[in-house]
């Protein structure tokens, strides 16, 4: 029984920590699609980015861990800046096919960038002394970190929740999110909250990349594209545009995807594909998408 | 048609013209072909690189009958790559080594497998799609790593083939007789297809993605007709896929590569798509390029990548139609100055 007890609580333990990082991830692009409806393939690349910017502050400047994280926030945010106003902008009534492939060009051009400043090898940092080593819980010992990781998620996922439905910054973007015709007609100026809300889902993705960093074992060039499929399917699932969504398609693939690779090692990675399929088959419009 | 043309101003006469002599042949659609057979004799060197760009040609084509005909986005074309690959090697590793075989079972596995993941899969749309065609190929790449004792994981199987008809060996060394079977099964796979988007069918797929109500609105069974073209790429992959390894005589877990997805969709994109022609041309430059970058900047840092991330973000930004496009508008130019 407590045999079993350990299992189930490993299990969720980690694949909670796994699904908290893979919604802060992803929500922005979530908003990206949902609000823009653009389909950002090189999110991916900014989260990259954080990562990059974390390991560097932490390794090279001995920035405390925390500070460096908001450090990456901040300045993927405002790199991500002239990126909407300049590029993509010119595709949000382009057809979907030509925002893929430009983004898919920034993707190689990111990666080729990055390999060439920090090579191709995967960059761990040192974690600060109050995140290593493991936690007894009583029940079960856990690292640390993971534990870490839920607590910092759950809190980012709260502010995002009170930022989006309790303040009026967050009800012009459901506004706009929900119609945007009628957004501006309301007087809300729509180019404005993409451009904000498309830096604050790219520092976001900066932040769960810096966060991402001792969970996915390092950060490496290839991470732009080895997880993009991964945010790209918690964000179908989801359903466009839908945070809620995003968050609870977060959750489950989260937990079904470490529970798969924990109970059949050889093949686990191959169980969060086939429960997305099954998914979007049933609602193509994802789980909490309207029809 | 004698009707519409008996009906007369000279504005539809030269509608129904253009109509009943637009899938006539042009005299320039000789050229790629005696460029193939000038290559074999002119640079004996670079026969390697010309039976894979034919091969990637061939691949590029199967994807632009739906990407550029049809309008379904996929990201996922190597599926069918891959799987027509694997069937013609485990064949040929199983005693069943005639190419042609193995090429005819790699389109019937390939079409199997597009009707069944089509059927479902083109019930969505738009970003829905292009995530489950993803996932479907990244699947079928961890299965193919899961089983290694059938596929040979990551070193993959080796396998020789039997000589076509009992006469012509493929040479896996000079590429002398298997350029020229790959040439031929381009050729007269080409002319299946170039029928095909010639056809009211291929008209339909225009329409379809052009405008996929009105389509429905006028009776067309669109799902029915996207599912037909998703088999028929499908099948043509598959046979792409299985000349890839029979010219190598090996085949690994890389046939199923999501990157090759990523690249065959580059290259029709940098060809033009929705214009046969746009696959050539992508292709040939594709894998060109590719060689020149790891020939003079070599492979040892991402420099491939860097080039094709800045062609790929300078073609969607002002060359949208691709080089075919760029060649078109140059001929028009040509055409107004001359006259």
């Amino acid at each position: 029984m407590s045999s079993f007890l350990n299992e189930i609580s490993t299990v969720l333990v980690f694949g909670l920590a796994y699904a908290m990082l893979l919604f802060i991830i992803s929500v922005g692009l979530s908003i990206t699609m949902g609000l823009m409806g653009f389909a950002n393939l090189a999110h991916g690349s900014f989260a990259m980015a954080g990562g990059y910017v974390t390991v560097t502050l932490v390794s090279q400047m001995n920035v405390p861990f925390a500070v460096a994280l908001l450090i990456a926030f901040i300045v993927v945010a405002f790199l991500s800046i002239p990126f909407e106003r300049f590029l993509y902008r010119h595709l949000y009534r382009r057809p979907e096919l030509d925002q893929v492939l430009l983004t898919i060009g920034l993707v190689f051009v990111s990666i080729a960038g990055v390999t060439f400043i920090w090579g191709p090898d995967p960059h761990l940092i040192l974690m600060p002394e109050y995140l290593q080593g493991s936690i007894n819980l009583g029940f079960n010992i856990f690292p640390k970190y993971r534990i870490f990781m839920i607590v910092a998620g759950a809190v980012i996922v709260a502010g995002l929740f009170y930022g989006l439905e309790r303040t009026s910054i967050g009800a012009k973007i459901r506004a706009a999110v929900d119609n945007r015709r009628m957004a501006e007609s309301c007087g809300i100026n729509t180019g404005r909250i993409f451009t904000w809300t498309f830096a604050l889902g790219s520092g976001m993705a900066a932040l769960g990349g810096g966060l991402g960093i001792q969970i996915l074992g390092g950060i490496k060039p290839v991470f732009a594209f080895e997880y993009l499929v991964i945010f790209l399917i918690v964000v179908a699932v989801g359903g466009l545009g839908n945070i809620r969504g995003t968050f609870f398609a977060a959750l489950i693939l989260g937990i079904i995807d470490f529970a798969g690779k924990f109970y059949f090692p050889e093949g686990g990675a191959f169980v969060i594909f086939a429960v997305t399929i099954l998914v979007l088959l049933i609602r193509p419009q994802g789980l909490f998408g309207k029809a | 048609m004698t009707a519409i043309t008996g009906a007369d101003t000279a504005a539809t006469a030269e509608a129904v013209k253009f109509l009943q002599t637009r899938h006539r042949f042009h005299w320039a659609e000789v050229l790629p072909w005696v460029i193939a057979i000038a290559v074999f004799y002119l640079l004996p060197g670079y026969r390697l690189l010309a039976t894979q760009i034919l091969v990637m040609i061939l691949f590029a084509l199967s994807l632009d009958l739906i990407v550029g005909y049809a309008g379904i986005i996929s990201l996922g074309h190597t599926a069918f790559f891959g799987t027509g690959a694997y069937i013609t090697a485990l064949l040929a590793a199983n005693n069943i080594p005639d190419p042609l075989i193995g090429l005819v079972a790699a389109a019937i596995g390939a079409a199997v497998l597009g009707f069944l993941s089509g059927w479902v899969l083109l019930r969505t749309a738009g970003l829905t799609l292009l995530v489950l065609t993803m996932a479907v190929t990244i699947m079928l790449g961890e299965l193919a790593n899961d089983f290694d004792e059938i596929t040979g994981g990551f070193d993959g199987i080796n396998f020789t083939n039997s000589e076509i008809f009992g006469l012509i060996e493929i040479d896996q060394l000079w590429y002398t007789s298997s350029y020229i079977y790959v040439l031929v099964v381009l050729f007269l796979s080409f002319l299946l297809i170039r029928t095909i988007v010639h056809a009211p069918f291929g008209r339909m797929l225009i329409g379809i993605r052009e405008n996929t109500k009105r389509m429905s609105a006028i009776g067309t069974p669109v799902h029915q007709r996207q599912v037909l073209v998703y088999v028929i790429s499908a099948a043509i992959a598959g046979i792409a896929g299985a000349l890839w390894v029979q010219v190598q005589g090996n085949v690994t877990t890389g046939v199923y590569a999501f990157e090759l997805s990523g690249d065959v969709l580059i290259m029709i994109i940098l060809g033009g798509t929705g214009r046969l022609y746009g696959a050539f041309i992508g292709a040939t430059v594709f894998k060109i390029l590719e060689s020149l970058t790891e020939q003079i900047l070599g492979t040892n840092q991402p420099y491939w990548q860097l080039t094709i991330g800045i062609v790929l973000i300078l073609t969607v930004l002002f060359a949208r139609r691709g080089l075919y496009g760029i060649f078109e508008d140059i001929g028009e130019k040509w055409k107004d100055r001359s006259q």
